[in-house]
């Protein structure tokens, strides 16, 4: 048997900070093999992408290799990475691809330096190997693309660039971290995809870091699971183990995974009457931009009392720019927004919060770190909303900020701490209070949990099941995983380049979709668990 | 690079910039106007000079008009390319400017080369290993060029180099006055030289020049490395260097393709408001060095109220200025794809 592409032996890396050392890896023991890919999967800290950059050599600077050893091909790097190794022996592909490529230089450039820092091919040789290149990672345009710069491509071109840079001189290895976060689901698909046939032709293996069980099920032959700096569970072909996880910390990833069996209680989500008028009534909305560009395009629907909506979209589908005009952030140019019967679209965004529906219409923003003010602590970005929008009523303003950090599951200790100071889900927890403390009636939430690790995305999302029941809001759920907005609404719309192209019930179109886009996007979502239709 | 109507923004941008002009000049005039000192006192043929004496030359000077009527007289003549007669040196102010232009540029400019020549390596490398005694250095370094102001840094150069070593030419001037001139093409003494073909005269320019350059220099390497570094520090830190490094791009390429490539840009910006600062600054060094540059030109003509020669040097420093910042946001647009002139 050939020995292993990749051998890690109780690897220990430690931080090295001005408030002392602290260990992140407790001892990692990974083997490859060669054609083998690896999933590496757990939340962010557990030390997935530590290990990665390790095998690297690329870790920071306040980072060491306290023990342990590394070996590539038989070859000892612990602690120093040889830079032929890199790129020829091993690449690696990293997320966020527009911000992986260097702005100020063309594509044809970059791939060059690839080429170059490694072989001396001639000239025709090198654009001969670029153009093929190219073509290995499906880019059609092939001369516009060369010629660009990062910033005119979409980001799964980017992504498909990053690739091409990295098997440019064939490694052996690719260690894939997080390929495609931040890209849409039909991207994702892609990516994957061109990955997975890449690394089978050519014989290379591969690790994916990645904290999504479905593609860690559907692209690897290994898994391994990665909790605090240790790896808790780990073995041959990642659907058994997940369907049935040994180890109780993976038993818990995997029950907060959401799938097409998730719930989130024990009844159903209830449905309104039908008879009741909605809350929401949405007709023929229009949004243009520049001359031409449509960006919602006659959009209708309407939001039953104490009903949420799902809003499901790629980026530029027209989602987002919805949840700004129903929550009159921007004014529409054309259609009408009609809440609680009254007729909302006319009215000037800029004045809208002087209106009394201000209150009524609330909104819970993607980045839940981004969106507190970072001078403002808990208790203030709560108390922001009540003192803005119901003065004279703040006389009890204390126990109603408490009240609500209670609602949200939120310890009272963590009122007077600033947003850098509290987790993802602590923020997300602050945005959701600060949203409901002056008790709307609608609420809409733009990928509240896009950001956020799995276990903590469950917590959030059982948290905004809760109160909806509780205070009885409705919601307009804006999110483009198909499986969290099952979870939470009753109905959802699926959006394509500003237009709707399906709506109806969730369990309807998860059962019989009718548009070939929701198909697509449906066969696109990565899955581990066996289901109903054979997919 | 610049398009057609990358060159119809570049015109924009040049006709944006008259108001601004406009309101210098204003101000200028009026600020003249409202300094004590009145120029018709001060060139009187002497101190006994009688009031009808004093009257009748204010009379030839237009002083005797309002103000606004004066204001318009000396814009009339500005459309004509007439920034006036200045009573010091009893030249046209703009043939004053020709002479002393060229001398106060190419002692600014050298002094930017040198300082960039120092400080580009210097936070780079500072940046590179930062928190190592490297870095230590360069921080030390750079607060010491900084405390020390240039008629300390200068007078200590001149007394280093031309009293105790000997090194130095005399610091009088931009040139030995027996030398014979070259032709005059740019007036920047280095340039016309070379393309005369004078070697010899163009070394003696050098030797003049190279302590008021460097004595300016040392005044503005602090701010310039201090930017690159922190530059390159946030550049190095970015993800596509970390791409590069995880494709084994050799270290120089990373180094300067890579990460002084990004991080020119602020250090760009930065250039420019160091240029126009030392353009205006360097009176001091002028002085030291009797170098015959517009800053001094501009001193003395503010102690004799001297009317037109100020508000010609104002209206030239506000020019250059608005010239600097052009040139600057072009550079800019060809490192930076992303940016374009506005």
């Amino acid at each position: 048997m050939t020995p292993p592409i990749l051998e890690v032996e109780d690897l220990r890396v430690s931080f090295t900070s001005p408030r002392g050392v602290s260990e992140v890896l407790h001892g990692i023991s990974l083997s490859l093999q060669r054609g083998q890919i690896l999933a590496l999967v757990g939340e962010s800290g557990s030390g997935k992408s530590v290990t990665g950059l390790s095998v690297m050599g690329l870790l920071p600077r306040q980072a060491s290799i306290t023990r342990g050893c590394i070996r590539f091909d038989g070859r000892e790097i612990t602690h120093r990475v040889p830079r032929e190794l890199r790129g020829a022996g091993m690449a690696m592909v990293f997320q966020n691809p527009r911000a992986a490529l260097n702005p100020t230089r063309r594509i044809r450039n970059q791939l060059a330096d690839v080429i170059l820092a490694h072989e001396k091919p001639t000239a025709a040789e090198l654009h001969r190997r670029l153009a093929e290149l190219m073509e290995q990672v499906s880019i059609a345009d092939k001369a516009r693309c060369l010629a660009a710069y990062p910033h005119e491509l979409s980001g799964g071109l980017c992504q498909r660039i990053v690739i091409a840079m990295a098997i440019a001189c064939s490694p052996d290895l690719i260690i894939a971290d997080e390929p495609t976060t931040g890209l849409d689901v039909l991207t994702q698909k892609a990516i994957m995809d061109l990955l997975l046939d890449l690394t089978r032709a050519r014989g290379m293996s591969m690790i994916l870091v990645t904290h999504d069980l479905g593609m860690a099920a559907q692209y690897c032959d290994d898994v391994a699971v990665m909790n605090k700096g240790y790896i808790v569970e780990s073995g041959r072909d990642p659907h058994a183990l997940f369907l049935d996880p040994g180890d109780a910390y993976t038993r818990r990833l995997v029950n907060a995974c959401p799938t097409e069996q998730s719930r989130l209680g024990p009844q159903s989500v209830s449905v309104p009457p039908a008879s009741a008028a909605p809350l929401l009534d949405v007709r023929n909305l229009v949004k243009t931009y520049g001359r031409d560009f449509r960006a919602v395009d006659d959009v209708s629907f309407t939001i039953g009392r104490g009903e949420s909506l799902g809003l499901i979209g790629e980026s530029g589908s027209g989602k987002s720019t919805i949840s700004r005009l129903v929550s009159r952030l921007i004014n529409p140019d054309g259609g009408q927004i009609l809440f609680g019967g009254q007729p909302i679209g006319q009215m000037p965004a800029d004045h809208f919060y002087r209106t009394p529906l201000r209150r009524q219409i609330q909104f819970v923003f993607q980045d839940a770190a981004g969106s507190l003010n970072p001078r403002f602590t808990a208790f203030d970005a709560i108390a922001d909303p009540i003192r803005r929008l119901q003065q004279g009523e703040t006389s009890e303003l204390g126990e109603r900020v408490i009240a609500c950090a209670r609602s949200v599951g939120l310890p009272e200790g963590l009122l007077n701490r600033y947003p850098h100071q509290m987790s993802g889900g602590q923020c997300a927890r602050v945005g959701i209070a600060r949203a409901i403390a002056v008790d709307p009636q609608l609420l809409i939430l733009d990928e509240p949990t896009a950001a956020l690790d799995v276990l903590v995305q469950a917590e959030v999302l059982a948290l905004l099941e809760r109160l909806r029941r509780e205070k009885g809001m409705s919601y307009l759920f804006v999110s483009h995983d198909l499986h969290v907005v099952r979870m939470l609404c009753s109905r959802m719309l699926i959006l394509r380049h500003g237009k709707v192209v399906e709506s109806g019930s969730c369990e309807e179109i998860f059962r019989q979709p009718r548009d070939a886009y929701t198909i697509d996007l449906l066969s696109a979502i990565p899955h581990f668990r066996p289901t109903g239709n054979g997919a | 690079m610049i398009s057609r109507a990358g060159a119809t923004r570049i015109g924009l941008r040049i006709v944006a910039a008259v108001p601004a002009l406009l309101g210098v000049i204003l101000f200028a005039f009026i600020m003249m106007r409202v300094l004590p000192g009145d120029p018709a006192v001060y060139f009187a043929s002497g101190p006994n000079a009688g009031q009808a004496e004093i009257d009748a030359l204010r009379h030839k000077m237009g002083l005797d008009q309002s103000m606004p009527l004066q204001f318009l007289h000396y814009l009339e003549g500005l459309v004509r390319g007439d920034l006036g007669n200045s009573l010091v040196t009893g030249q046209t102010v703009t043939q004053d400017m020709r002479e002393r232009l060229p001398a106060s540029l190419e002692l600014t400019l050298t002094a930017l080369m040198f300082s960039l020549v120092i400080s580009l390596p210097l936070g780079v490398l500072a940046a590179w290993w930062a928190g190592s005694m490297w870095d230590q250095w360069v921080r030390a370094f750079c607060s010491l060029c900084f405390c020390v102001p240039p008629f300390v840094s200068g007078i200590l150069l001149v007394y280093l180099f031309y009293y105790m070593f000997g090194l130095a030419p005399d610091p009088t001037g931009r040139i030995n006055i027996f030398t014979p001139l070259p032709h005059r093409v740019t007036g920047m003494l280095l340039i016309d030289f070379a393309l005369a073909g004078d070697w010899a005269g163009w070394r003696q320019a050098a030797e003049q020049l190279i302590l008021p350059a460097t004595t300016m220099a040392l005044f503005v390497i602090a701010p310039l490395t201090r930017m690159t570094r922190a530059a390159m520090l946030s550049v190095v830190n970015s993800d596509f260097i970390r791409t590069a490094r995880a494709m084994g791009l050799p270290t120089w390429r990373i180094v300067i393709v890579y990460s002084l490539r990004n991080a020119l840009m602020p250090v760009l910006t930065t250039i420019g408001i160091v240029f126009s600062t030392m353009m205006g600054a360097n009176v001091l060094v002028e002085k030291i060095f009797s170098w015959p540059g517009v800053a001094s030109y501009a001193l003395d003509a503010l102690v004799a109220s001297d009317y037109a020669a100020v508000q010609g040097f104002i209206l030239l420093m506000a020019f250059l200025f608005v010239m600097v910042n052009l040139v600057i946001d072009l550079l800019l647009s060809v490192l930076d794809p992303r940016v374009t002139v506005e």
